[in-house]
């Protein structure tokens, strides 16, 4: 009976141990060297280009789960669904030469990639689907981005708890050669679910990254002072890593 | 001549901290969305091949249901588990501890001899069988270090979308990323029998010397 009752004075302890020192400055700081040495890690062992697994049209799979929001619904995205997105823009603004307001047409007439890829939830869950539409990297290259650029935000349409929706990438991650903005979804245009009209795909790393809704896309120095400072709504909001490729 | 060298003291326990933050935590992951897929991809309840039950707070760290929190110590702590594990090879490797106890011989692995082991287990005798661990206890330790423990850092790696690039030989090996997210689960549960099961056995034959000489590391005269 004492042993029982040592072993289970050890484990709550150890538990409410684990509590008080996750919340614990030193441990914040451990956590991100973490995330820290993974990126850097999965950079030196899979390349800064390396791509990510490319499927075929027999591996789609039958469907793509819509996560997060699934309709902005606001009037003003309601207003553009309705006309097909024709009037709906994205600039790509922030430490750029020349600051571009593109529409969707502008943007399926740049070069395009289609890559038929496996998209991960931070949940658990996959997806594959193919996506079309220009890479990032041609985009920031018509702005012309600014050397003292360090990261590139994306904002969005839709807001979820009372705050927009955002993320953000380094610039690897800006030019990886699978980066891109999507306009298709399996050869149609983007379904509302999964972002219409324009969503990013960041291939290597969870789905939170890849926003959807994209609005502007602004090459930035720091992400201090960008709504909560940690690069992304799941970020600021609930302590997700900022490096979602693990 | 101590019954247990430094450097496997030192990774048991390190790797008992990393291993139970790993699991614990891997079941507040479990928690965010508890059913399991073959294959590459499955998100829709008729998919999945095992509803996992909701593992209640006071077995995942954090003691509340927190994805994002869950994730924080596991990736942390895959780390202290796989380095402590690459050190504790390397090192056994140098001071010959697979060598001298955990390398089996050809006679070991006859059927009667195997038989008359667990024949020796069942009557709870543990203490037989040459050098420092009996044939079971061999393949037990050799099972979950050269197969387990390795498991559980390859599908963790496949797991992972920024290292797609080099993983595409263990995704086809596990057979697709979910899969592989599978074997990570079931993985860890075999751990954890084989965690109850070392448990019970050195609860069974003088726990309190078989503590304290894995932390003071004993002598092998003692052991004989």
């Amino acid at each position: 009976m004492k042993r029982r009752n040592l072993i289970v004075g050890l484990g709550a302890g150890f538990l409410a141990g684990c509590s008080k020192v996750g919340k614990s400055d030193p441990m914040q700081s451990l956590f991100k060297l973490a995330e820290d040495w993974h990126r850097g890690a999965h950079r030196a062992l899979a390349g800064k280009r390396g791509l990510a697994q490319e499927f075929t049209k027999a591996d789609i799979s039958p469907f793509f789960r819509g996560n997060g929001t699934t309709d902005p619904g606001d009037a003003a995205y309601t207003a553009h669904a309705a006309t097909g997105f024709a009037g709906w823009t994205i600039a790509v603004t922030g430490l750029v030469d020349r600051p571009l307001e593109l529409t969707l047409e502008q943007i399926k007439a740049l070069p395009q990639r289609t890559q038929i890829t496996r998209h991960d939830c931070v949940e658990g869950w996959s997806a594959i689907g193919e996506w079309t539409g220009p890479q990032l990297g041609t985009m920031l290259d018509l702005a012309g981005v600014q050397p003292n650029a360090n990261y590139v935000v994306f904002r969005c349409a839709d807001v979820l708890n009372g705050s927009a929706y955002y993320e953000s990438v380094d610039m690897v991650d800006a030019y990886h050669p699978q980066t891109i903005v999507a306009h298709a979804l399996n050869g149609a245009p983007l379904p509302v679910a999964n972002g219409a009209p324009l969503r990013m795909r960041i291939e290597r790393q969870l789905g939170y990254k890849s926003a959807k809704y994209v609005t502007a896309i602004e090459a930035v120095e720091s992400l201090d002072g960008i709504h909560g400072g940690k690069g992304g709504y799941w970020e600021d909001r609930s302590d997700y890593q900022w490096y979602a490729g693990a | 001549m101590k019954k247990h060298r430094l450097a496997t003291r030192l990774w048991h326990w390190v790797n008992l901290l990393s291993l139970a933050i790993l699991f614990m935590s891997g079941l507040n992951i479990s928690n965010a969305h508890p059913r399991l897929y073959w294959g590459n991809w499955g998100f829709e309840s008729g998919e999945a091949w095992l509803h996992v039950v909701r593992f209640p707070g006071w077995a995942t760290i954090p003691g509340h249901y927190s994805l994002a929190g869950s994730r924080l110590w596991h990736l942390t702590f895959a780390w202290v588990f796989a380095l402590a594990l690459l050190l504790f090879v390397i090192a056994s490797l140098f001071n010959r501890h697979f060598k001298r106890d955990l390398v089996t011989s050809r006679k070991e692995w006859r059927w009667s001899a195997i038989r008359a082991d667990i024949v020796a287990h069942l009557k709870f005798d543990f203490d037989h069988g040459e050098g420092k661990y009996n044939f079971l206890q061999k393949l037990a330790y050799g099972v979950v270090v050269f197969i387990l423990l390795p498991t559980m850092i390859f599908s963790g790696m496949s797991i992972s979308p920024g290292l797609e690039p080099i993983t595409d030989p263990l995704l086809a090996l596990f057979g697709g990323r979910q899969s592989a997210r599978s074997i990570h689960f079931i993985t860890a549960w075999a751990l954890f029998g084989f965690f109850m099961l070392h448990v019970a056995l050195v609860l069974l034959t003088n726990p309190l010397k078989q503590l304290r000489d894995m932390i003071t590391g004993g002598r092998i005269d003692e052991a004989a």
